[in-house]
């Protein structure tokens, strides 16, 4: 209190205005005691308007809005997680289906490959035995051509013989002529 | 008129930092009885319609998403009922409409107070003392008859050597009776301080070299006094819940 007092004092000496050997007026308002009954009775009766206006009013207002509040707020929650459960399943149902909808996917691309692995084999097979067919037949065709083709060279290495023979003025043996040419075409 | 003859010496200045203190009956200047219709009562009563507009206006519409004004209420409830269940505990909860009545006055009577040319009650002794005895007494009652005789454990540190506690207790006793003493002057003090050094200041600005300096001090120490207002008000109430805790678990 003695601070609080002397630093009211000593403020007021600051600036040179408070008279304290003088009247009450001079000093602080605050300590003429002449008007405390007024301003004790007045608060008083401010302290009683304010008690009935807080406890009748205002605090039960106040705490119902704030329950209402709290109520919807964990309402919304509860209501939030039950939207985020459902969602969760949704998640999973689709995660299933799409599973499933693979699973169904790998199946029928593997039915189909066998299809197409047994119609491909049916027909390389079919290829194989045709192009077999058509080898030997050329084959065929090229000994053909090949035997053909030594005759030729043996009448005409017979023919070449007779004619040189006959150019040399001999006289050509058609027999020791053959057996020559054969004899040459095999070695 | 000495003060006048002094002022006038100095060049013209004329301080009355205190004057707005002085309690004057409003339409008339007859004596002030105690019913007297006086500023301070114009100022207490602005003060519980601030209260009232506050808390019931405000909330009125009653929003789940609230509206500015029902903001201010919720949080001036808010503010107060964590205040006392945090230190009063549970069982303190039951008081929290005596706190937020001295809360509201107190913060309302302060705000009002800044306005120019206000009467602010909380400036005076007669008002805080009041307020502070009324915690002292009803704290002091309150803990007798929840605890008995052993609301007086609250001046016997049980937890100090033997030799030491009659001394402590002496201590804690004179402490005990000083609080409604700092509990008042405290906020009053602090009030009225701030209002009389605007004042001082307020009076420099006659000097016209001054005034700059003087228009920039009033503004700085103005926003001092926004901070202090509510500071005050809070430090009152949280002491008060302080005490009620003491009450109502006496010990250390």
């Amino acid at each position: 209190m003695a601070t609080e007092t002397t630093h009211g004092d000593g403020l007021a000496d600051a600036m040179g205005v408070a008279e304290h050997s003088g009247a009450g007026n001079a000093g602080m308002p605050q300590l003429d005691f002449s008007t405390w009954g007024n301003q004790i009775f007045w608060l008083v009766v401010a302290l009683i308007a304010i008690y009935f206006i807080l406890s009748r009013v205002a605090l039960p207002r106040i705490a119902a809005i704030l329950a209402e509040r709290q109520g919807s707020i964990s309402n919304d929650i509860a209501a939030a997680e039950d939207l985020k459960a459902k969602a969760v399943e949704a998640e999973a149902a689709y995660d299933q289906a799409l599973l499933d909808a693979r699973a169904e996917a790998q199946r029928i691309i593997a039915a189909a490959q066998a299809d197409i692995q047994a119609d491909l084999d049916v027909a390389i097979e079919k290829a194989d035995a045709e192009i077999s067919a058509k080898t030997a037949e050329s084959e065929k065709a090229i000994g053909e051509i090949r035997a053909g083709a030594i005759e030729n060279v043996k009448i005409v290495a017979k023919d070449t013989a007779k004619e040189i023979i006959a150019v040399l003025g001999g006289q050509a043996d058609a027999k020791a002529v053959t057996a020559a040419v054969t004899a040459r075409m095999k070695g | 008129m000495a003060t006048q003859a002094q002022g006038a010496e100095e060049g013209g200045l004329v301080f009355h930092p205190m004057d707005q203190f002085i309690v004057s009956p409003l339409g008339g200047d007859g004596v002030v009885s105690w019913f007297t219709f006086t500023n301070a009562a114009l100022w207490t009563g602005l003060a519980v319609l601030a209260v009232f507009a506050i808390l019931v206006l405000g909330t009125s519409k009653r929003a789940v998403v609230p509206g500015r004004m029902q903001s201010v209420a919720e949080l001036a409830y808010g503010f107060v009922y964590k205040m006392v269940e945090d230190i009063c505990g549970k069982e303190g909860v039951k008081y929290f409409p005596y706190i937020m009545t001295l809360f509201m006055f107190i913060v309302c009577a302060n705000f009002l107070g800044l306005l120019p040319t206000a009467f602010t009650p909380t400036s005076h002794f007669a008002v805080t003392v009041v307020l502070a005895m009324a915690v002292f007494l009803t704290v002091t009652i309150l803990g007798f008859v929840k605890n008995g005789s052993a609301f007086l454990g609250l001046f016997w540190v049980a937890s100090a050597p033997l030799a030491l506690r009659p001394v402590l207790a002496i201590i804690e006793l004179i402490s005990y009776f000083v609080r409604p003493v700092s509990h008042s002057i405290r906020l009053a003090g602090n009030v009225m301080a701030g209002h009389a050094v605007i004042k001082v200041f307020a009076g420099f600005a006659a000097i016209a070299v001054i005034s700059p300096v003087s228009v920039v001090a009033i503004t700085a120490m103005y926003g001092l006094e926004v901070l202090v207002s509510f500071i005050q008000a809070y430090v009152f109430t949280i002491l008060t819940c302080v005490y009620l805790k003491d009450a109502l678990h006496p010990g250390h």
